[in-house]
């Protein structure tokens, strides 16, 4: 059965679920989408530095896209969603909130682009698993919002395999620098695919797959570019910094979030 | 139109005077057309100012980038900065193409740049210290900027002609949307409007600095006389911020924001607006990196180039 805003708000298992997956997929986009604000002028070249741009507000896009479904769903005002909730409160995937690398985006930023790159692209993959089973998800509105974000998430997954495969056979540095990022990004890997413990529940009510599927999926896609740049990649991949889905999070969320509600918490009732 | 085969046959002072009959025609110049050294200097350092100065102007916007205060400003100031950086992109590949013949690339810009020899703005040598500077450099920067680059829209130089229309087009938007960052905070609260009469108050100086000395008897040097002679541009620096005046002092007094200059006044005899000179002995410093932030935001531009060394030599290397 597909769900209309009307059925859903008469469900209330059905609409918490819908609610806790919603704040995953708004979480995750708003706050990569911030670490890809930070990198603003500071990309490899001027071109890279434009498409990378491109890229973070289409991310920042989708979030206030997810936002306002919540909203819909009665879960709040969508800017104070994003800007106002304690970390406690977010359920991101830990490794997109990682910092970019030593120093802030404002003084001394020795940013990794190697993480920049594998974090990304890795990201964009398993979003892209994501958003294909939720075209089919039961929440008519979800299916609806995967369809739009799907056509921007080709270029996205495009550009950062691109990037991936150019500097992971490039030898040298660059592989022992992609090498270095890849381990920190599966170690924490599985982050990106759990539901948290609403899992079940979402499943259950067909509004996305469930976290083996999507993983399987997500290793399927993978595999081609695995086997071709001899990508030595982990059997199981892990959660080190634990499960953001369950508001366990780093102290670099933190800092992320006195940052980006720095201006909205000035005066958090005025109108900017 | 002299015909390719013989016009390699005159002498220099003849091209020169066919390259000036050319433009007295306003004919466009082309990258691969002859053209006095002269000219093709004077457009180097010009557009390599400009190009470096969007690059440059990203840096004071981008620090509000991540703190933008709705997902909506968040957007909005994402796509602005992005599009100044695109500019300077648009910008960096006209003066490529007039630095070829000297065998010079864009690496010599970087490299002019991070050693002082190439100045960018005084504008985006200052600090961008509140959520008001955002605005304000979107409004009244980019505004300055849409009355600086409409007076090149029709340069003789047909690349950076091109460059400018689609420029200008963007440009305008950020107005727009520097403007509407403006309007809500001069429709809020208290806190809100202090924010911006202090932007105002703090970016004046380097407003008026915008457009250049009125003549070379300030600062030593200008440019303005050769860049008026070959059609690059029309009018002088001094008309040009005469027009900036005409168009946003009433715009700023309209939202109740008042002027820190009390001197500033129309003049009906002249046609002109009067008002405090700028420091322009500071105006000398501050271009040559001696501003507020000019070592910072240099410093952001050094980290960027030698972090992802290893990025270019790894693409250098496959290519």
């Amino acid at each position: 059965m597909r769900y209309a805003l009307e059925d859903a708000m008469k469900n209330e298992a059905y609409r918490d679920a819908a609610v806790e997956l919603l704040f995953q997929l708004a979480d995750d986009d708003f706050i990569l989408a911030y670490r890809g604000s930070e990198w603003l002028g500071l990309a490899p070249h001027i071109e890279e530095d434009v498409a990378f741009s491109s890229i973070s507000q289409d991310t920042m896009g989708h979030a206030a896209m997810f936002y306002q479904l919540l909203h819909e769903l009665g879960a709040g005002d969508p800017d104070e969603l994003a800007h106002a909730r304690p970390a406690s409160d977010r359920k991101n995937a830990i490794l997109l909130e990682k910092v970019n690398g030593p120093g802030t985006y404002l003084t001394e930023p020795h940013y990794d682009w190697a993480f920049a790159v594998v974090r990304n692209y890795f990201y964009a993959q398993a979003k892209k698993v994501k958003i294909e089973s939720l075209k089919n998800s039961s929440y008519q509105p979800l299916a609806e919002a995967a369809v739009k974000v799907n056509m921007e998430l080709y270029y996205h997954l495009l550009h950062w395999k691109t990037w991936f495969s150019q500097l992971v056979s490039a030898g040298g540095e660059a592989t022992t620098r992609m090498e270095t990022a890849m381990e920190t990004a599966f170690g924490d890997l599985d982050g990106l695919f759990s539901l948290g413990q609403k899992g079940a529940e979402m499943v259950k009510h067909n509004l996305i797959e469930s976290e083996d599927d999507l993983r399987k999926r997500w290793v399927q896609a993978m595999s081609p570019v695995v086997a071709s740049l001899d990508i030595n990649m982990p059997e199981k991949f892990g959660m080190k910094s634990g499960n953001g889905r369950d508001g366990v999070h780093s102290s670099d969320l933190q800092s992320a979030l006195d940052t980006l509600g720095e201006v909205y918490n000035f005066d958090p009732a005025a109108s900017w | 139109m002299v015909n390719p085969i013989s016009f390699d046959q005159l002498t220099e002072e003849e091209k020169y005077q066919h390259f000036i009959e050319r433009i007295e025609a306003g004919e466009k110049i082309e990258a691969d057309d002859w053209m006095p050294a002269d000219y093709r200097m004077t457009l180097i350092k010009l557009i390599s100012m400009h190009g470096i100065s969007e690059i440059m102007g990203a840096l004071p916007e981008k620090e509000w980038v991540p703190k933008a205060p709705s997902l909506r400003r968040k957007l909005g100031i994402m796509a602005k900065v992005q599009d100044e950086m695109g500019h300077g992109q648009l910008l960096l590949r006209v003066v490529e193409d007039l630095m070829k013949p000297l065998g010079k690339s864009r690496e010599n810009i970087i490299q002019d740049l991070l050693s002082g020899d190439l100045k960018f703005h005084n504008v985006f040598h200052m600090e961008a210290k509140t959520w008001g500077d955002a605005g304000l450099i979107g409004w009244l920067v980019d505004g300055a900027a849409i009355i600086t680059q409409t007076n090149m829209l029709d340069a003789s130089y047909g690349p950076y002609a091109r460059a400018l229309k689609r420029i200008c087009a963007e440009e305008v938007f950020h107005a727009q949307h520097g403007e509407a960052i403006i309007m809500a905070l001069a429709e809020g609260t208290d806190e809100q409007k202090a924010m911006i009469q202090d932007s105002i108050n703090r970016w004046w100086e380097a407003l008026l600095m915008f457009f250049g000395p009125g003549d070379a008897s300030t600062t030593g040097t200008s440019k303005q006389d050769t860049t008026i002679k070959y059609k690059i541009r029309t009018k002088t620096n001094e008309e040009l911020r005469q027009d900036f005046f005409t168009k946003y002092i009433p715009r700023v007094l309209s939202l109740g924001l008042k002027l820190p200059d009390e001197t500033m006044h129309f003049d009906q005899e002249s046609g002109m607006w009067q008002y405090q000179q700028p420091d322009w002995s500071k105006f000398k410093q501050i271009i040559k990196n001696n501003g507020p932030k000019s070592k910072d935001r240099l410093r952001l531009r050094e980290i960027s180039y030698s972090n992802n060394k290893w990025v270019i030599d790894a693409l250098s290397a496959k290519a």
